[in-house]
């Protein structure tokens, strides 16, 4: 049982009749429903949230929404925490386990404040000047910096939650919910458009939900909930609330993150998603988006209890919270006068209200006194006394260019001051739409100038503070957006409010300072405005710069309450005027974004979803190793009880040169190709020529890019006069696609050709071995197998096993092999009749590993392995694939430069280790001289090596300067550490003149 | 994202698309008469302006068709969409 000792017995909009219990920092405190974290804890007494980030000094709540720069917190525990949640945004529910994120060991004894009491060691650019040298002291640096910043801790468990992510078009996007939003939302919703109004909070209504006045003559609150009424009913109209319009692209894009779970108990999230991102296309967008207010720059302003005058007046009327027993308000604009007498109305002693204006707006002045609170005009709090909660404020007088102090001080006791420096127009989406800001002096403070999008914005957004013109814009905004859509006419009726007479704000940047404490800018990043005066005589007087060196607006709340605050007292320093220093870039998000909600649905599995051959379940039963080949599951090697990798590749690599192996070649890309110019195509793309190809015959080809350097190979076959099935490689299927769509679409396109992918048509089994063809008779009795009937690189129709295959008499393992392909609904029947049959040749399945070997044994070259982007066919020694007849193909004039032609460039070689049981690392580097001093000249590298269990001993591909005329030297190959010495040869090892692969 | 009108489908988000660079870059030939500076000029030298830029997309997770389209690279506003083969439009004021 515990009291919320500053929790007023009637008003607000929370639900007295239900309790919720919660922790923070351990201890166990109630709140009700409509609370937030940061209302529930001020209810309680609570101020004391933090550490700050860099002084370790105490923090309390500033506010009471997203601008909220100290009270973060992390939320819940295991997989489910979340760090830097701002307790102004998270709703409290039952159960709720809140932490401090930034203080160690704990919030009221923290080590960390050793650093406020030697503050001079940590000026503007702390981390620049001190942690630079020597470089490999920074792992130590940065041990304890981290430790001492914290700022909250990342689950290290993966996240439970689900999430999800939707896409929706509208007519006219409203984002933000308060007077003007809903306005705007009205009048384009009873023209008849479809709306989405987005708001961040769990209740639409914005400052009417804390503030009072009347609207159409009636309480604004109850104007309130019937316009959410109203909009409810309309069926183009999607209110969503919870939702944070975070991000304004291109062509009207935007990004709404709404938290569909966050303020339930985790027991009640079960089955639902915790968050959904909108991905909204809109013909219009309105935004209304509100203001931040500002506070004013004063020693000791960060102290526990300052906090601004709207997040007091909220805490007061939305929350029905004291939140404190004696406050002092300071001012410099007219807003905060209805927030002293708010305060004094719900029961908080408000001892004075100083305004740093000489002149004060006299009808507000005089309900202050009537109320019993004094006002002291031209006056300011220079300065809060106190420690983990402020106990008095300094007062003096302003002189008149706002830079001097005058008359004596006053020390008021107080445990609240509530501080409004004018108004900072929430711009951040209009600014990411790419629109233009101006500086306004009247409100000082940037306001939207110059659309880029089909945007508007309204109310204070805008920088229109007064609620009867917020109304009005609005209005007129939604009628002329929906109009636009084809709605309506353009014109909208416009709620009624009474209109007020503004006094201007009085900008005084830094309130000059009595001669004693720190003045903080950026509370979030523990920026004063010490630090950006030294910034500006260091020379960072761009605003850019001057960020990235003082750190200021950086953080989870990008500044939103102190940009304007730094930029301006920048301005001061170096002596120019406000618009010419500029602002920041504001990007997205607008409030942080969690991972999970932008990833939505596509984790797991379905982040990048595996693509499987017809015989994989064969495969997982066999016990297979996987390897992922572009998006393709591919049998690695299919290891026999307790076979280690190379135990199995060595195993399998005999089966085929011996006997009899099985693989499943179902990945490889194909393309069907047809057209009375599909010759054409191909001699326009391989570097050799087609026209001369025989229907049932193969050819090996290569694709170039323009510049001359391999891109794809492979094995394409003439079905028919105009028909060709062309393979490409297993990664290289869509790219070669692609590449050929290209070709045809933007430089032949009067050319008739027609390309259908068949890559998942067909199940393809290689068998390959001495024994492939005995195999091949027994199960396919109508093609005629011998050598001279069906020679290699030919192909024939027929049946194997009873099922209707199309066979490629092709190798790349160097033995005789037959690929058989089959449609793919066969391909694991065709696969468990081989198996059956091939037993008596104990047939071997095989997988991309000993096809390495095996190809690699032969000098076959995998592009991509061999090949890096920068190979040449002369390169790899196949200047015979190149038709010097040919008046073009792509990657011809390339390959005519002169530098592809030079003897000294990086040729295909093989290499033979010294030691013959070492088997080289793949990419370790080839050294001219082994004694050279670093750094070493370097002459090539290994692109292949591997264990060959036929050869008994290991070998190796490589490219290496003028290779071709070195075969027989021994060249230094080097990596980690390790120099081994390797002959080089001409690379191939086995079957060199190709009598077993044509046999 | 960009909204871009594909000739062939109607308005399609930017990521069912592929840029594939500046449009209308003729492939200089016969290959034996193009001398190394044009040929690098073909290969690697783009206008990149700041303003209007004639590219070409291709609807790659739609109809797989290649388009042109005339873009402002400073606000992204498509100018104009148009087939391959087809001239520019005239007058593209961004
Ligand atoms: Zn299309």
């Amino acid at each position: 049982m515990t009291a919320q000792s500053h929790r007023n017995p009637t008003g607000g909009r929370i639900d007295r009749a239900r309790t919720l219990g919660f922790t923070f920092n351990g201890r166990y405190y109630e709140g009700h429903p409509g609370d937030t974290l940061a209302s529930a804890l001020l209810a309680n007494g609570v101020h004391l949230v933090g550490r700050s980030f860099k002084y370790h000094r105490p923090r309390g709540i500033v506010g009471s929404g997203a601008e909220e720069p100290n009270a973060l917190v992390q939320l819940g525990q295991g997989a489910l925490t979340e760090p830097n949640v701002r307790a102004t945004q998270a709703e409290l529910h039952d159960g709720l386990a809140a932490a401090s994120v930034n203080c160690w060991p704990g919030v009221r004894w923290d080590i960390g404040a050793i650093n406020g009491l030697l503050g001079g060691l940590f000026p503007a650019g702390f981390y620049y000047k001190t942690f630079m040298w020597p470089a490999r002291a920074w792992r130590a640096y940065e041990w304890f910096i981290r430790r001492a910043a914290g700022l909250g801790l990342a689950p290290r468990e993966p996240d439970p939650e689900r999430y999800d992510g939707t896409h929706a078009h509208c007519d006219v996007l409203v984002a933000g919910g308060g007077p003007a939003g809903l306005a705007a939302a009205l009048a384009a919703g009873r023209a008849g458009g479809r709306v989405i109004l987005a708001d961040e909070q769990a209740e639409i209504g914005g400052s009417l939900l804390a503030g009072g006045g009347t609207i159409d003559g009636r309480p604004a609150r109850a104007w309130l909930d019937d316009a959410t009424a109203e909009l409810a009913g309309m069926a183009e109209v999607r209110v969503l609330p919870r939702a944070t319009v975070f991000g304004y692209y291109d062509h009207n894009y935007l990004g709404i993150a709404e938290r569909l779970a966050d303020h339930l108990p985790p027991a009640e999230r079960a089955g639902r998603a915790r968050q959904r991102v909108w991905k909204v296309r809109a013909g219009r967008v309105v935004l209304a988006t509100g203001a931040i207010e500002r506070p004013l720059v004063f020693d000791g302003n960060d102290r526990p209890g300052v906090m601004l005058a709207t997040a007091a007046q909220a805490y007061a009327n939305r929350w029905a919270v004291r939140v404190g027993d004696r406050a002092v308000v300071v001012t410099n604009n007219d807003s905060a006068y209805q927030t002293a007498l708010d305060l004094s109305e719900s029961g908080v002693a408000v001892a004075l209200l100083a305004d740093l204006r000489a002149e004060v707006p006299a009808a507000l002045a005089q309900r202050l006194s009537r109320a019993g609170i004094e006002v002291a005009a031209g006056s300011a709090v220079v300065d809060a006394a106190g420690g983990t909660r402020v106990t008095s404020a300094e007062i003096r007088r302003l002189g008149a260019d706002g830079t001097t102090l005058e008359g004596p001080a006053r020390h008021v006791p107080c445990d609240v001051i509530a501080v409004s420096g004018g108004w900072s127009p929430a711009v951040h989406l209009f600014s990411q739409s790419g629109g233009r800001l101006r500086w306004d002096e009247a409100i000082a403070g940037f306001v939207p100038d110059i659309s880029r999008q089909a945007e508007v914005s309204v109310g204070a957004a805008r920088g229109t503070f007064d609620l009867a013109a917020a109304l009005a814009e609005g209005a007129r905004a939604g009628a002329a957006a929906a109009h636009a859509a084809g709605f309506g006419d353009g014109t909208a009726t416009a709620p009624a409010a009474n209109a007020r007479e503004v006094i201007a704000p009085r900008p005084v940047w830094r309130v000059p300072s009595a001669g004693r404490g720190k003045a903080f800018v950026d509370i979030q990043n523990d920026v004063t405005a010490a630090d950006i005066a030294l910034a500006a005589r260091e020379g960072y007087s761009a605003v850019e710069h001057l960020k990235r060196y003082t750190t200021t607006g950086m953080g989870t709340d990008q500044g939103k309450t102190s940009n304007v605050n730094a930029l301006a007292i920048l301005a001061h320093a170096t002596g120019t005027a406000i618009p010419a220093v500029g602002t920041t870039t504001f990007r997205p998000p607008y409030t942080p974004v969690t991972f999970g909600a932008l990833a939505g649905r596509t984790v797991g599995p379905l982040f990048d979803p595996a693509r499987l051959t017809a015989m994989h379940p064969w495969h997982v039963q066999a016990g297979t190793r996987f390897e992922d080949v572009g998006q393709w599951k591919r049998p690695w090697y299919y290891p026999r009880g307790s076979e280690t990798l190379h135990q199995a590749v060595a195993r399998e690599c005999r089966a085929v040169r011996t006997s009899l192996g099985i693989m499943d070649a179902s990945t490889l890309g194909k393309i069907d190709i047809q057209g009375p110019d599909a010759a054409k195509l191909l001699d326009l793309v391989y570097t050799n020529a087609w026209g001369g190809l025989e229907v049932g015959r193969c050819r090996y080809g290569l694709m170039l890019k323009e510049d001359g350097m391999v891109f794809d190979d492979g094995v394409t076959a003439r079905l028919g006069p105009q028909h060709f099935h062309m393979t490409t490689t297993t990664g290289g299927a869509a790219r070669v696609m692609a590449w050929l769509e290209e070709w045809l679409q933007t430089e032949r396109p009067h050319w008739r050709v027609y390309l259908t992918s068949v890559t998942t048509q067909w199940a393809v089994a290689a068998i390959a071995g001495p024994n492939a063809r005995r195999l091949m008779a027994e199960l396919c009795p109508n093609i005629a197998l011998d050598a001279i009937d069906f020679p290699f690189m030919a192909w024939r129709d027929g049946t194997v096993a009873g099922i209707a295959a199309r066979v490629f008499r092709v190798s790349f393992s160097g033995e005789s092999a037959f690929e058989i392909n089959v449609p793919s609904s066969q391909g694991m029947a065709l696969w468990q009749a081989l198996m059956t049959a091939g037993a008596k040749y104990d047939i071997t399945p095989y997988g991309t590993e000993a096809m390495h070997v095996l190809r690699a044994e032969k000098g076959f070259v995998i592009v991509g392995q061999e090949t890096d982007g920068t190979v040449t066919p002369g390169d790899l020694g196949m200047d015979w694939i190149v038709g010097k007849k040919k008046p073009d193909f792509v990657g011809r004039r390339g390959l005519a430069r002169a530098d592809c032609k030079r003897p000294d460039r990086k040729q295909l070689v093989g290499l033979l280790p010294q030691d013959p049981k070492e088997v080289l690392v793949e990419g370790a580097q080839i050294m001219a001289d082994a004694a050279a001093p670093p750094p070493v000249p370097m002459e090539g590298h290994v692109t292949s090596s591997y264990w060959s269990a036929t050869l008994s001993r290991s070998f190796a591909l490589a490219l290496l300067k003028g290779g071709r005329a070195r075969h027989g030297q021994t060249v230094p190959v080097h990596a980690y550490g390790k120099t081994s010495w390797a002959q080089v040869t001409e690379p191939i090892f086995y079957d060199k003149e190709g009598e077993k692969l044509r046999g | 994202m960009l909204l871009i009108a594909c000739p062939f489908c109607g308005p399609r988000d930017e990521t069912e698309f592929r840029c594939g660079g500046e449009s209308h870059i003729a492939r200089p030939g016969p290959a034996e008469t193009v001398s190394d500076e044009r040929w690098g000029d073909y290969l690697f030298n783009r206008a990149n302006p700041k303003g209007v830029h004639l590219e070409r997309w291709l609807h790659g997770h739609g109809c797989g068709q290649w388009f042109n389209v005339a873009r402002d690279t400073v606000s992204h506003r498509v100018l104009a969409v148009y087939r391959m083969g087809d001239p520019p439009p005239k007058d593209l004021t961004p």
